[in-house]
């Protein structure tokens, strides 16, 4: 974790190898708890919001078909917005994470999902599930680190293009979708060459990407819309859809922003992963995220990420679980002496924001003299990671029955 | 007729693009579960008590169910604990109707749960019928049938949709005792009317009934056409004995698959469509025993988060490296793992 020991103060300084062996065993425990008692409540618990999600919905899309009279509009507009943000955040993230795959049930399953995004589920799943989880806040790895267009950390180098940055994340909330769905086909690296844009690799997944936006597209603005036609709703309902998208893309990329941006969030270089154990990748993990405070309805709207610490720990345990496991996930924070990032939305996505209009310009100040200090060797030994393996404890082995 | 069906597709179309990504049945579900033809549901209509472990389950399929022949079974799957465990149950009533009869099996997760928790209304999921374990269409002069325990649920099956059709039928039933006999009222009502002879046998007292026994029971054993169904071992024997007589053709026989999977540590691990078969270890990870066969398998983070690697497990036992916890599947299962931290326990086959 060498980047880290580049910052004025190495939030692990204080920690030994076994502190950090000793830390993931803490953490599999917890795991171990959740697991053992997955059951019927917590089944109960995702049908519910599913069903409460599609009865919404079709509510909603039934009084947008008469969106011409103003408080109809209103109604539908708000409870379509909700009903898009459940279904993305609460439902479509959690399920694609393998979070309800224990239930056996074929139809709540990471393998048969698809959501209501630009995004083709099996494209999102390979960027999110994988590569952002895995590398979390590893700069040039993780692209959740400013999507690829932004400069969100000092060791990035500067550039005048950067000066934009702070327009382009607006414009880039406004259009979430469309900017995930682009980033999971890695378009701006895909266009840059003829060989890669010709691909068939690339093809296949660009026709994949098309599709799926066109039928989106399609039932937003011309089917749904249509139906309205009878009553003369055509464009209010065109308006009322393009609103509900506009809102989940705004509150989607808020709460996203508030994961893994906020101050006090630690990035990390690329060779300071090489061979990491479970332990390390733990501790990465609690020291790349942050946590938003706030009330039961805001958990479930953003679809529990503002428990983003212990998601990120636990990325397939039900979502409704995070919020017990945090007392203890915060206590073994303060044990180590660790920055457990938590605030209230406002406090988190000002201080996101205020990050983005910071790296807009060239580091000043102290940010210059840690950026310009020589990187240190990496004394790391090479070695495939095998991070599913437990730390050891004394008396006995890493896991039952090998 | 031509324009009527495009008129409806073309509808159709239109309705799963209003529900795009979903499938118009998703919101159905939400209504109305019984609906979806896609979906096989059933709803308890009754549930009713036969011995002190057993209950029948009276269930009214929903749409897209096709009927049954007497004697086969039907798979039903049931939440248990928040997980969708399924495990089949011959159809005890005449075609028609929807009954199965449940019997307690010992740590059984399903039938357990449901002999405790089944209530009319509750919604189970269904799979179509299945087994040759049938009476054939013209039916047979002289009919035996040897059953033993829950064995007889497929022939009471059988009993009560076509004891009319035929005209010489004996019974031989065992059972640990009298109470433990499920359907005994039925059995002796209909052997006391004459319609069927009876012969009931209480192991706790009587022990095992052997061939032998069997033939003196029943002196014209082989000219009668015999269904038989019960314990392994029962069914071993009565196989032998029929084999010496040169008379197989005669018994039809119905094997209960056997649902507990005993887990060991490592095992052979069969890859369906490519043939491949492995011995792995109990320490390495099913997509490691794969890649280094040769098999393309798909993969991901390697550490258990992503679920890239998650692939149908179509029998057998894995235990996730992580935790030891074990993961099973009997015949018919489509148990999904991540093969990336889940290593044999026991020969397991998965399709791909």
């Amino acid at each position: 974790m060498t980047t880290l020991q580049r910052k004025s103060v190495n939030p692990i300084a204080h920690l030994s190898a076994d502190d950090i062996e000793a830390i993931g065993r803490e953490l599999d425990a917890i795991r171990d708890e959740i697991v053992a008692s997955r059951g019927e409540r917590d089944a109960a618990y995702i049908r519910r919001v599913i069903s409460v999600q599609r009865r919404l919905e079709l509510g909603s899309r039934a009084v947008l078909l008469f969106s011409l009279f103003p408080p109809a509009w209103l109604i539908g507009t708000a409870g379509l917005s909700v009903a898009k943000i459940l279904e993305n955040m609460e439902i479509g993230h959690n399920v694609m994470h393998g979070q309800w795959d224990w239930m056996r049930d074929p139809k709540i399953h990471s393998t048969t999902w698809e959501w209501d995004n630009a995004s083709p589920a099996e494209q999102w799943k390979h960027s999110h599930n994988e590569l952002h989880h895995t590398y979390t806040n590893v700069v040039g790895k993780d692209n959740d680190l400013g999507y690829g267009i932004m400069r969100v950390d000092e060791q990035q180098p500067w550039h005048p293009v950067y000066l934009g940055q702070p327009l382009w994340n607006f414009v880039n909330a406004c259009f979430f979708e469309y900017g995930i769905a682009a980033y999971d086909l890695e378009l701006g690296r895909n266009l840059k060459s003829k060989k890669r844009r010709r691909s068939p690799e690339f093809r296949a997944r660009l026709k994949q990407v098309r599709r799926k936006i066109g039928k989106q597209m399609l039932k937003d603005y011309v089917v749904h819309p249509a139906l309205s036609a009878a009553t003369g709703s055509f464009l209010h309902t065109l308006a009322a859809n393009a609103v509900a998208n506009l809102v989940r893309n705004l509150w989607t990329h808020s709460v996203i922003m508030c994961g893994h941006f906020p101050n006090g969030v630690e990035t990390f270089e690329r060779n300071s992963i090489e061979g990491e154990t479970r332990g390390e990748w733990y501790l990465r993990q609690m020291l790349g995220s942050a946590n938003i405070d706030g009330n039961r309805l805001m958990h479930i709207m953003t679809g529990n990420l503002s428990y983003q610490i212990e998601h990120h720990l636990f990325p397939d345990l039900p979502s409704n679980r995070y919020q017990e496991i945090a007392p203890k996930i915060r206590d073994l924070f303060d044990r180590y002496g660790l920055n457990y990032v938590s605030g209230p939305m406002p406090k988190q996505v000002g201080s996101a924001w205020a990050k983005v209009f910071r790296l807009s310009l060239p580091n000043r100040g102290a940010a210059k003299i840690a950026a310009a200090a020589p990187r240190p060797v990496s004394g790391r030994k090479q070695q495939p990671a095998t991070r599913w393996q437990r730390p050891a404890t004394d008396s006995a082995p890493a896991h039952a029955g090998s | 007729m031509a324009v009527n069906q495009t008129l409806r597709s073309g509808a159709w179309r239109v309705v799963e693009l209003l529900t795009t990504p979903l499938v118009p049945t998703d919101y159905l579900d939400v209504v109305a579960p019984l609906r979806n033809a896609r979906v096989l549901r059933a709803r308890i209509v009754a549930v009713r008590p036969e011995t002190r472990d057993s209950v029948t389950l009276v269930l009214r399929p929903g749409r897209g169910w096709r009927p049954h022949e007497p004697g086969q079974y039907v798979r039903i799957g049931v939440d248990v604990d928040g997980v969708r465990l399924w495990r089949a149950y011959s159809v005890t009533c005449a075609p028609g109707g929807l009954s199965v009869t449940v019997n307690a099996v010992r740590d059984g997760a399903v039938s357990n749960h449901l002999i405790r928790n089944a209530r009319a209304g509750m919604i189970v999921h269904l799979d179509h019928p299945a087994g040759d374990f049938t009476l054939p269409a013209t039916r047979p002069g002289r009919v035996l049938f040897v059953t033993a325990g829950s064995g007889i649920t497929p022939v009471m099956g059988m009993l009560r949709s076509a004891l009319h059709e035929l005209s010489d039928v004996v019974v031989v039933h065992s059972a640990p005792e009298r109470d433990a006999v499920v359907f005994g009222d039925e059995l002796r009502t209909l052997a006391a009317d004459g319609r069927i002879r009876l012969i009931e046998r209480h192991t706790r007292t009587g022990g095992r009934i052997t061939p032998a026994e069997l033939a003196e029971l029943v002196p014209d054993l082989f000219e009668r056409h015999t269904w038989a169904c019960g314990p392994n071992e029962m069914l071993d024997d009565l196989g032998a004995h029929w084999a010496r007589a040169g008379a197989e053709e005669l018994l039809h026989v119905e094997r209960f698959r056997p649902t507990v999977i005993a887990a060991g540590d490592g095992g052979k691990v069969t890859f369906g469509r490519s043939g491949t078969v492995v011995q792995a270890a109990g320490d390495v990870p099913i997509l490691e025993a794969g890649e280094a066969a040769g098999v393309l398998m798909p993969s991901g983070c390697r550490m258990g988060i992503c679920f890239s690697c998650v692939l149908p497990m179509t029998e057998g036992a894995v235990r996730d490296l992580r935790d030891g916890s074990i993961t099973t599947a009997v015949e018919g299962d489509n148990v999904k793992v991540q093969t990336c931290v889940s290593a044999a326990a026991g020969p397991c086959h998965l399709d791909v």
